[in-house]
């Protein structure tokens, strides 16, 4: 029966990893600004058009 | 003829139409912009949206303060020498091709590494290499493609801002140990075996330890992380003698985690952990969704979120050099340019000053100065560049002054009892009451049960529901304003103006509108010649009362002027085919009387004989009248002005008789007129917009700043109604009161709750699972009714605009 321990901390070890990923996220600012991302994932399209031809610029990069 | 508007901007190009790559701008300005953009492959800015541009205003000289490493340092956040990060505020930020071509800065210079816009906030930060290049230029840049970055004296002194996120770690904590703890206690409580025979199954007795204590190590963080803003207001609150909600909510806790964690060391029984847990939890969601933040306004403000940085100085023979605000002595000597702020006191030494001081008094009128001439601090100069002396420090200044009263560090909240704690001293009490009761009766008939009782009394009484029905009521009310565009910092702002019995209006900017404005004419008839000659040299102008008059002027046919000439600050000039007309001021135009009027006037001569005048009249907002009429039923109403008598006819005919008019008001004597009113026992509701209003806001027990566009500058106040909505103001004040009323039935709905638990407790049967049960289903019926309620309140109030909105169509 002593696998009840093993389960037991699995399960608790999992759920604060999962616990500590969110306080890290939160931590790096990721949840101060819902709303900007939403629409930047909607110009992905745009930049890959830009991508293909490169300017002077981006080969200096 | 076709009206074209402009490819950047969506201006009306009017007569000039630049053509450029078979687009038609309206000035170089904006043909600028889109030539850099198409350069640097980024026209796709256009495609996004139409028309999304800003015309780059001159900006020359204005950011050569960014030289300075002192003051560059306060703006950067970040700096290892090689690469340096800055937030930038840029208001012009609106839509979604902003953004694209905010985060496509590293295409136009390939020194900026990335940039990334927070549109809520209207921020882009910045990251570029200094090699060179620096913070100077890419304000420059921003400023050249139209998104001229907004820096006032307020960055100066914030610097790295602080952003609080403990109540999120709280939150999360409590919701993390809530849902672990209950899959724990479940065993228990579905081991059906044991509610049958008495004896639970072989394992669990086995692994009973185990869950318990499991459970007691994840409510530790609970108790002494996530709840312990409860103990310290509760211990503040009994410190002032007062018995606020914190007070029964830190006893129910510790009352739980005490008999909890003596029942599972003695093995009498699983303990409580999971309603500890889940309590904590619901009340920080409560706390949480109180709090309602906008991102985009800031209610906090004074006059240096407007002031300038830095300004330039001469010193010597004709050396500018930047020198900062605060630096500024008594004698020195100042350039202040086109456009840019007055930041002290002082006199005119040489060029044309037209001063704006809208920000000041609300007034869109310019004032012109001469050399010598006294100008006050906050104005903008409208017309070429002066040099003025300084006569005083910042902070000595007239208007800054304003700010050295006590009322703006005073906090409104803490002198206000909510309802929710006026009600909880009672409830204190009476709990306390049952429990010693309940308490003494068990120790006469089962002396065991005894503490059994009592414990279960304060657990299960514990204000859970009550301390969250104003939470949620006010916090989905101050969503519901927000979408009407009446935004209020917190929800006790909402309480007291539930509570207001007397409403004090400022007249410039709040009741009468900046944007329109009326003109009568007195004086000889002009003759339809004349006036097309009027509206002709009008049109040439740029200066507000001629644009305004030119608005006014019916249409006419539009002829070549031979000849035109602006003197500033005194009024025009302008002939065509021998005829030759003068408008402005009344000794520019050769009237030698001048009238006793108080009101703004222009007056009108032509081939040198006197014709008449214009006079001005403030504008007031649609619905003024009526507004004040359902309003005087209820509350005393004043207005307090800072302007001359000149309005006082018109506004005893607008007005309620008995509305109390006040003229000729300094700033403080708008706060004391409100401190006097109040100490007479008013609640008093204060409705301004300029800085000069700021006392008065402060000092009122709700101030609501009204703003023609939100973005721009509104001095700090407890809420912010956009001036469209101004209408609906006494609709706003109603449904406080329906609020309060709404929290009032929660009450004793959660009372109900209360009672059934009890009967349970004082029986001494309160059970682990009951508590379980009957915690949580209180805290969510209660939110369930109060969102309900709120919502239809909001629903009526959605329909009043609508119908408001279509009536005024």
């Amino acid at each position: 029966m002593s696998v009840i321990y093993i389960l037991l901390s699995i399960s608790v070890i999992v759920a604060v990893i999962f616990f500590i990923a969110f306080l890290v996220a939160v931590k790096s600012g990721q949840y101060d600004d819902s709303y900007t991302p939403s629409i930047r994932m909607l110009f992905e399209d745009e930049l890959k058009k830009e991508q293909t031809k490169p300017s002077k610029t981006n080969k200096i990069d | 003829m076709e009206r074209q508007t402009c490819f950047h901007c969506g201006d009306n190009c009017g007569q000039n139409v630049l053509e450029f790559d078979g687009k038609s701008f309206c000035c170089n300005g904006c043909k600028t912009v889109y030539e850099i953009l198409s350069e640097n492959d980024l026209t796709c800015y256009y495609d996004l949206q139409s028309s999304p541009g800003a015309i780059p205003k001159e900006i020359h000289g204005k950011y050569d303060f960014l030289a300075e490493e002192s003051i560059v340092d306060k703006l950067i956040e970040f700096n290892d020498g090689k690469t340096q990060i800055t937030t930038l505020y840029i208001p012009h930020i609106h839509c979604s091709s902003c953004i694209w071509i905010l985060e496509n800065l590293n295409k136009l210079n390939p020194q900026i590494l990335s940039s990334q816009v927070n549109f809520g906030k209207k921020t882009v930060r910045i990251t570029y290499h200094t090699k060179d290049f620096s913070l100077k230029e890419a304000v420059l840049l921003l400023s050249s493609i139209g998104y001229e970055p907004y820096i006032s004296l307020d960055d100066f002194n914030t610097g790295k801002q602080h952003i609080d996120r403990s109540l999120i770690y709280k939150l999360a904590i409590a919701g993390f140990a809530f849902g672990n703890v209950m899959f724990l206690s479940f065993p228990e409580y579905f081991d059906l075996s044991a509610n049958r025979t008495g004896v639970s199954e072989f394992w669990l007795e086995q692994y009973k330890p185990l869950f318990r204590w499991l459970m007691f190590a994840f409510s530790l963080p609970v108790v002494f992380y996530a709840a312990q803003d409860y103990f310290i207001s509760a211990y503040k609150g009994l410190r002032a003698k007062l018995l606020n909600i914190d007070v029964p909510i830190a006893l129910g806790i510790t009352v739980l985690f005490i008999r909890s964690t003596v029942d599972i060391s003695f093995n009498l029984g699983s303990g409580f952990f999971d309603s500890l847990t889940g309590l904590i939890f619901f009340l920080l969601i409560g706390k949480f969704f109180q709090q309602k933040t906008y991102s985009f306004l800031s209610f906090e403000r004074d006059y240096k979120s407007y002031f300038p940085i830095a300004v330039t100085k001469i010193s010597g023979k004709h050396k500018e050099t930047s020198i900062q605000v605060h630096n500024i002595k008594k004698g020195d000597r100042l350039l202040i340019r086109n456009e840019e702020l007055i930041p002290v006191d002082g006199i005119l030494i040489k060029g044309n000053a037209d001063i704006d001081y809208s920000f000041v008094t609300g007034e869109s009128e310019t004032v012109g100065k001469q050399s010598g001439d006294k100008l006050f601090a906050g104005g903008k100069q409208t017309s070429g560049s002066i040099e003025m002396e300084a006569i005083n420090s910042v902070e000595q200044s007239y208007l800054t002054q304003l700010w050295s009263n006590d009322v703006f560090n005073k906090n409104k909240e803490a002198g206000f009892t909510s309802l929710t704690n006026a009600v909880s001293k009672y409830f204190t009490i009476t709990i306390l009451g049952i429990a010693v009761i309940g308490a003494s009766y068990w120790l006469a008939v089962d002396s065991s049960k005894a503490i059994n009782v009592f414990t279960s009394i304060l657990i299960v009484a514990c204000p859970c529901a009550i301390a969250l029905s104003a939470p949620f009521t006010y916090g989905n009310l101050l969503r519901i304003f927000g979408k009407l565009k009446f935004y209020v910092k917190n929800s006790s702002v909402i309480e007291q103006l539930a509570s207001v019995n007397t409403i004090i209006f400022d007249k410039t900017g709040t009741i009468t509108s900046n944007k329109k404005r009326r003109a009568t004419y007195e004086g000889e008839t002009l003759t339809a010649l004349e006036e097309a000659l009027l509206k002709n040299t009008l049109r040439s102008s740029n200066h507000p009362l001629s644009r305004t008059l030119y608005d006014i002027l019916k249409a006419n046919d539009i002829v070549t002027l031979h000849h035109f000439e602006e003197h500033l600050g005194q009024g025009i000039e302008a002939s065509h085919n021998n005829n030759n007309i003068k408008v402005g001021s009344a000794s520019f135009v050769g009237h030698s009387q001048d009238t006793s009027t108080l009101n703004t006037t222009v007056h009108v001569s032509t081939n040198n004989t006197y014709k008449g005048k214009f006079t001005f009249f403030n504008s007031y907002r649609k619905g003024v009248s009526k507004l004040f009429n359902t309003l005087k039923k209820h509350y005393d109403l004043a207005i307090l002005s800072g302007d001359n008598q000149g309005e006082l006819e018109n506004l005893r005919k607008l007005l309620p008789a008995k509305t109390k008019l006040l003229f000729n008001q300094k700033p403080e004597d708008k706060l004391e007129y409100i401190k006097y009113h109040q100490t007479e026992g008013a609640k008093v509701l204060m409705i301004g917009d300029g800085l000069n209003d700021a006392g008065a806001l402060a000092q009122s027990d709700v101030g609501i700043a009204i703003s023609e566009n939100i973005n721009v500058f509104t001095p700090a106040c407890d809420a912010i109604l956009d001036a469209s909505k101004f209408n609906l103001l006494n609709k706003f004040v109603k449904a406080s009161k329906s609020a309060m009323s709404i929290v009032k039935w929660s009450f004793v709905l959660s009372l109900i709750y209360n009672c059934i638990g009890l009967y349970f407790a004082i029986t001494g049967r309160l059970a682990p699972v009951t508590a379980a049960i009957l915690m949580p289903l209180s805290s969510i019926s209660i939110v369930v009714f109060t969102t309900f309620a709120t919502n239809i309140l909001g629903r009526k109030l959605n329909q009043y605009d609508k119908s408001h909105v279509l009536k005024s169509q």
